[in-house]
C-alpha cells in the first residue's frame, strides 16, 4: 500500500483485512504497556491545514504507540499565511526528514496533489467534503465489534450528508462490507445526485428509524452552511434529532454512533449520547487502533526483498 | 513561372471544392494553383488537406500585465504550431483592453513578433468591471470588431443592451462569456454525479442557459450580432439552433476541451481539467459534437488560457480556470468530430474570420489571395508530449490524437512545420 | 530441489522434541508453548498435544505474531498481521517459543521483544523444526528437529498439513533476483 487516501475502490476483502489488523492493535492498546516498536526511528508528520484537535491527537497517539516520532504542522502558526504555497510547505517539511504525512485540508483532493510531490506515503485525514477513510474504518470496526459482521445490517446515516466526508466514506465502506445503508436528510442536505451512492435515500427519519440496527448521527455543520437550510436548530432537532423519544423507538439492540464533536441537544440528545448503546467513546478508542493499523501498513516492516 | 514556395501535392480547398494540386506562393500571395509547379522551395503535402490558415476567435495571450503565464511571443508560437495564422486575443489583460491605445499596443506587439495576426478584442465595460461602457468608439477606430468582457459575463442586462445598441448600428459583435454569476458562485465543477461523489460545490447547466436565454431576448430587441463563447450545455445548443431558425444574428463557439472531455475527467481532481464553463455531462459533450458537425455551432474557439506551473500545482478548488489548446485544437476537432475538409476549414478558419471580421484570413485559396494557409494531415496519429507555450496546463499531453497541422504559412512565410517553429 | 524431511520424519521429530522438553524441564508444569506465526503455530499445537499424550496433563499453548517487532534489517517479505493469543499469564512460566525454520535469528530476537511486552516468564527456550544455520545474532535453539546445512542462495520450505495439506521439508535453489 503506497498511500491511504480513499475508501473508494477498496474491496470487502481489503477492508476486512484492515479491520483484522486493527483488531490486533486494539489488543496492543489494552496491554499494560500499550506500545510496540514497529515504527521506531520513523517520523510521521501531521499536516492539518484545516483546524482539528481531536483527529490530530488520535493520529499522533497512533504514531507514538507504534514508537514513531511525530511532527505537527497547523496553519494558524505557519508561513502559509505569509504566502508560501502548499507545495513548498510540503517539500519543506519533507526535507526535515519525514517518513509519512497525514494530511487534512479543506480543499478536495489536496492529499492526492501532495502524493504527486513526495515519494513518502500520504494518509488522508479528511479532504473537503470528499473522504475521511480512517473515520470509516473506525466506524466499521466499532459496528463489527458489536454485531460480529456488517452483513445485512440496516444502517441509517442521518444529517448533512451533502457536505460530509464522513458520510461519503462511511457509505462506501459499510456497503462494501455488506450493509444496507440509508441516507436520511432533507433534500437540500442529500447529495445533488443521490443515485451515485450505493444507498437508499429518505427525508423522513421517523419512517426508517425502527428498522435500523445502527443510527449514525452526523454533526450539524454550521461552518459548512448546513444549518442555514433550517430556520432554526430547534426545527432541525424536531425533524432529524436523535431525541430520547426517537431512541426509545429503536430496536432494543440497535446502537448509535457519532463522529464527534457532538452538539448535545441538537442532532443528539445528551441522554442518548450517554446511553450504553451509544458507542461514541468506543469509536474514539478504535480510532487510535485503526490509525495504527494504517500507519503500520504504510510504514511497518518494509525493506522487503 | 518560378514561385518562392510550393506546397506540392496536397488536397487544396478551392471555391470549386477540394482538388489535388500544388500551390505556388510569392511575395506573400498565392501566385498559382496547378500541377507540377516549380519553385525555390517545395514542401511535399501529399495526403494532407490544404486550406486557409486557421483563425481562433478566442485566446488569452496575457500581455500586457500577466506575462508570467504567457506573452504575445510565446502565444504566437503556440498558435503557429497549431496551424493558426490569426488569433483574436481577449482583453482580460492588466490593464484590460478598454481603450484604443491599448488595442493598438497589442496589435503592434503581434506584428512585431510576426508569426500570426494578433487581433485584439475590446472590453465591453471599462476595466471589465461591468459598470460603465468602455471606450467603444476608440476601440472601433483602432480596428476592434469583437467586444467581450471575457473572464466575466456582462451581467447587467441594461449595460449589455446599451453596448448592443451601439454595435448594432456599426456591425461589431458582442462575444459573451455566458455563465451567470449567482448560479456559479462557490462552484468548482459541473453540478452532477461527479460533483456529488467528490462532495464539491457544482455549477449547474442552468448557469450558462439563463444567460443565453436572457441575451437572446436582447438580440431580438437590438438586432446586434451576438456570439456565445464556449458553449457547454446541450440546452445551449438547442437555444442557438432555435435562434438561428428565427433568423437572429447569433453565432456560437465550442472549445476543443468541451469536445474531448466530460465531467468524468474531473474525478482525479487534477486541475488540468478545470475550466469555466466546466466540463459537463457526457450527453452535453455529445450534443456539442453534433452541434459542431451540423453547423449549429459555427466555430471552434480554443479559449487558450495559460497559467503558470505554480498556479496549477495546487488543489482543484484553489486552481485558476482554463487550459491551453492552440497547438492541438485542430487535432482534437478532427479526432472527436466527423468533419470533411470543407467543414473542417469552415469551423476552424472561414467562419471565425467572418464572425470576427478578420481581414486577409479565412479565405479559401485563390490566385492573388493572401498566402495564409494551413496544411493538415487528417490521418496522422500522434500524442502531444510538451507545449511551446510558457504554460504547460494542457489536458492533451499524453492523449493520442488523430490529425496534425504539418505546415503553417503566414503571409507567405513558413512559420511552423510538424508542431515546431520553422 | 531436495526433500530433507518427509511426513514421517516430521512426526518423529515432534515426538522427540516433546520428550526433550519434558526431560529438560522435568515435566510439563509451568510450560507454555508459543508458536511464532505462521507455521510455528500448528507446530506448537502439535507439540502441546504430544506433551499431553505423554504426561497425561494438558499443556497451555498459544500464538505470537512478530510483525510489530521486526527490524529494518529483516529481509522477510511483508505479510498480514496474524493473531497474538497468549492463553495464560506468563509470570513464573517456562515459555517455549516454537518456529518452523531457524535461520538468521532475527525472528527470534523480535519474538523475545514481543514476549517482553506480554509478561515476565521465568525462562524462555526455543524449539525449531529445522535449523538451517547462518545466524546473524547470538541466538541458539534448545530443541531442533533437524540440522540442515544450507547455502544463502537456497530456500527452505516447511509444509504442514494444517496450512499446506501435507507435511514435509524441502530445500530448493532460489531464483536469482
Amino acid at each position: 500500500m503506497n498511500h491511504f487516501l480513499t475508501i473508494e475502490g477498496l474491496t470487502r476483502d481489503d477492508l476486512g483485512g484492515l479491520l483484522d489488523d486493527a483488531d490486533e492493535f486494539v489488543d496492543v492498546l489494552h496491554r499494560p504497556i500499550p506500545k510496540v516498536p514497529a515504527l521506531r526511528g520513523k517520523t510521521v508528520a501531521t499536516m492539518f491545514f484545516e483546524a482539528s484537535t481531536r483527529t490530530k491527537m488520535s493520529f499522533e497517539k497512533a504514531a507514538k504507540a507504534l514508537s514513531a516520532d511525530t511532527m505537527s504542522f497547523s496553519p494558524g502558526t505557519s508561513s502559509l499565511s505569509k504566502g508560501e504555497s502548499l507545495k513548498d510547505t510540503v517539500l519543506t517539511i519533507k526535507a526535515m526528514g519525514t517518513d509519512a504525512m497525514v494530511v487534512r485540508h479543506t480543499a478536495t483532493g489536496a492529499p492526492w496533489r501532495i502524493a504527486e510531490w513526495i515519494e513518502q506515503p500520504v494518509l488522508n485525514g479528511g479532504d473537503g467534503a470528499h473522504q475521511h477513510p480512517t473515520q470509516a474504518l473506525l466506524d466499521a470496526l466499532t459496528i463489527r465489534q458489536h454485531f460480529g459482521t456488517l452483513d445485512g445490517l440496516k444502517i441509517g446515516i442521518v444529517g448533512d450528508i451533502r457536505h460530509s466526508r464522513v458520510a461519503r466514506s462511511d457509505i462506501q465502506a459499510f456497503s462494501a462490507l455488506g450493509a444496507d445503508v440509508t441516507m436520511v436528510a432533507p433534500r437540500t442536505l442529500l447529495p445533488v445526485v443521490p443515485e451515485v451512492f450505493d444507498a437508499a435515500a429518505s427525508e423522513d427519519l421517523d419512517d426508517v428509524l425502527s428498522d435500523l440496527d445502527v443510527v449514525y448521527v452526523l454533526r450539524v455543520q454550521a461552518e459548512r452552511g448546513g444549518a442555514s437550510v433550517f430556520p432554526s436548530l430547534a426545527e432541525y432537532t424536531a425533524r432529524y434529532g436523535i431525541t430520547k423519544e426517537r431512541f426509545a423507538r429503536l430496536k432494543p439492540d440497535a446502537i448509535v454512533l457519532h463522529p464527534g464533536p457532538m452538539n448535545r441537544g441538537v442532532e443528539i440528545e445528551g441522554a442518548v449520547a450517554d446511553d450504553p448503546r451509544a458507542l461514541i467513546l468506543d469509536q474514539v478508542f478504535n480510532g487510535v487502533a485503526v490509525r495504527m493499523a494504517v500507519l503500520f501498513r504504510l510504514l511497518g516492516g518494509e525493506h522487503a526483498e | 513561372m518560378q514561385s518562392e514556395l510550393i506546397l506540392a501535392g496536397g488536397t487544396v480547398l478551392t471555391a470549386d471544392g477540394p482538388i489535388e494540386a500544388d500551390i505556388g506562393i510569392s511575395a506573400g500571395h498565392i501566385a498559382e494553383i496547378g500541377v507540377g509547379l516549380d519553385g525555390n522551395e517545395t514542401i511535399d503535402c501529399a495526403g494532407a488537406w490544404v486550406g486557409p490558415g486557421l483563425v481562433d476567435l478566442h485566446a488569452h495571450f496575457r500581455e500586457p500585465g500577466q506575462e508570467w503565464k504567457e506573452d504575445i511571443t510565446t502565444g504566437s508560437r503556440a498558435a503557429a504550431a497549431g496551424g493558426y495564422t490569426a488569433v483574436v486575443v481577449m482583453p482580460n489583460t492588466d490593464p484590460a483592453i478598454d481603450a484604443g491605445h491599448l488595442a493598438r499596443f497589442v496589435a503592434d506587439r503581434g506584428a512585431e513578433v510576426g508569426l500570426v495576426d494578433v487581433v485584439p478584442a475590446g472590453a465591453v465595460s471599462k476595466g471589465r468591471a461591468g459598470l460603465e461602457l468602455a471606450h467603444l468608439d476608440e476601440l472601433w477606430a483602432a480596428g476592434v470588431r469583437v467586444f467581450s468582457d471575457d473572464g466575466d459575463v456582462v451581467a447587467d442586462a441594461g449595460l449589455l443592451r446599451r453596448a448592443m445598441d451601439y454595435l448594432a448600428a456599426r456591425g461589431g459583435v458582442i462575444s459573451q462569456h455566458a455563465v451567470d454569476v449567482g448560479l456559479s458562485r462557490g462552484g468548482h465543477m459541473h453540478e452532477g454525479a461527479v460533483s456529488s461523489l467528490l462532495g464539491m460545490y457544482g455549477i449547474p447547466s442552468a448557469a450558462d442557459d439563463v444567460i443565453i436565454a436572457r441575451d437572446l431576448e436582447l438580440v431580438e430587441v437590438t438586432g446586434a450580432c451576438y456570439h456565445v463563447q464556449h458553449l457547454s450545455t446541450a440546452n445551449g445548443v438547442a437555444m442557438i439552433a432555435a435562434a438561428k431558425s428565427k433568423g437572429l444574428p447569433v453565432t456560437a463557439e465550442v472549445t476543443p476541451h468541451h469536445l474531448a472531455f466530460d465531467h468524468h475527467a474531473a474525478e482525479g481532481t487534477n486541475p488540468v481539467y478545470k475550466m469555466m464553463p466546466p466540463l459537463r455531462s457526457t450527453e452535453d459533450r455529445d450534443a456539442l459534437r453534433r452541434g459542431l458537425a451540423n453547423g449549429t455551432i459555427d466555430v471552434v474557439g480554443t479559449d487558450h488560457a495559460p497559467h503558470a506551473d505554480h498556479e496549477e500545482e495546487v488543489p482543484w478548488e484553489h486552481a485558476p480556470n482554463g487550459v491551453i489548446g492552440l497547438e492541438w485544437a485542430a487535432a482534437v476537432v478532427n479526432t472527436y468530430v466527423d468533419l470533411d475538409q470543407e467543414a473542417f476549414f469552415d469551423r476552424l478558419s472561414v467562419a471565425p474570420a467572418r464572425i470576427g471580421q478578420v481581414k486577409d484570413q479565412g479565405l479559401v485559396p485563390a490566385i492573388g489571395g493572401p498566402a495564409n494557409l494551413t496544411v493538415f494531415d487528417p490521418k496522422r496519429e500522434w500524442t502531444p508530449a510538451a507545449s511551446l507555450s510558457k504554460a504547460q496546463n494542457s489536458p492533451y499531453l499524453g492523449l493520442p490524437l488523430r490529425g496534425k497541422p504539418m505546415v503553417t504559412v503566414h503571409r507567405g512565410v513558413v512559420t511552423a512545420v510538424d508542431g515546431a517553429m520553422a | 530441489m531436495a526433500r530433507v524431511m518427509d511426513a514421517g520424519d516430521v512426526d518423529r521429530a515432534i515426538r522427540r522434541i516433546a520428550h526433550e522438553i519434558l526431560e529438560r524441564n522435568r515435566g510439563s508444569d509451568d510450560v507454555v508453548l508459543l508458536g511464532i506465526q505462521t507455521r510455528g503455530v500448528p507446530l506448537a499445537q502439535r507439540l502441546a498435544a504430544a506433551l499431553e499424550e505423554i504426561e497425561g496433563e494438558p499443556v497451555a499453548w498459544g500464538s505470537l505474531d512478530i510483525g510489530m517487532y521486526r527490524d529494518d534489517l529483516d529481509r522477510r517479505p511483508k505479510r498480514p498481521l496474524g493473531a497474538t493469543d497468549v492463553p495464560v499469564a506468563l509470570g513464573g512460566k517456562t515459555v517455549v517459543l516454537v518456529d518452523d525454520v531457524l535461520y538468521t535469528g532475527r525472528t527470534i530476537r523480535a519474538a523475545l521483544d514481543a514476549l517482553a511486552d506480554l509478561g515476565r516468564p521465568n525462562r524462555v527456550q526455543l524449539a525449531a523444526l529445522v535449523d538451517r544455520g547462518h545466524r546473524e545474532l547470538p541466538i541458539r535453539p534448545d530443541y531442533v528437529g533437524k540440522n540442515v546445512p544450507t547455502s544463502r542462495d537456497e530456500r527452505v520450505t516447511v509444509s504442514l498439513v494444517e496450512r499446506d495439506g501435507e507435511d514435509g521439508v524441502i530445500i530448493e535453489t532460489r531464483e536469482p533476483v
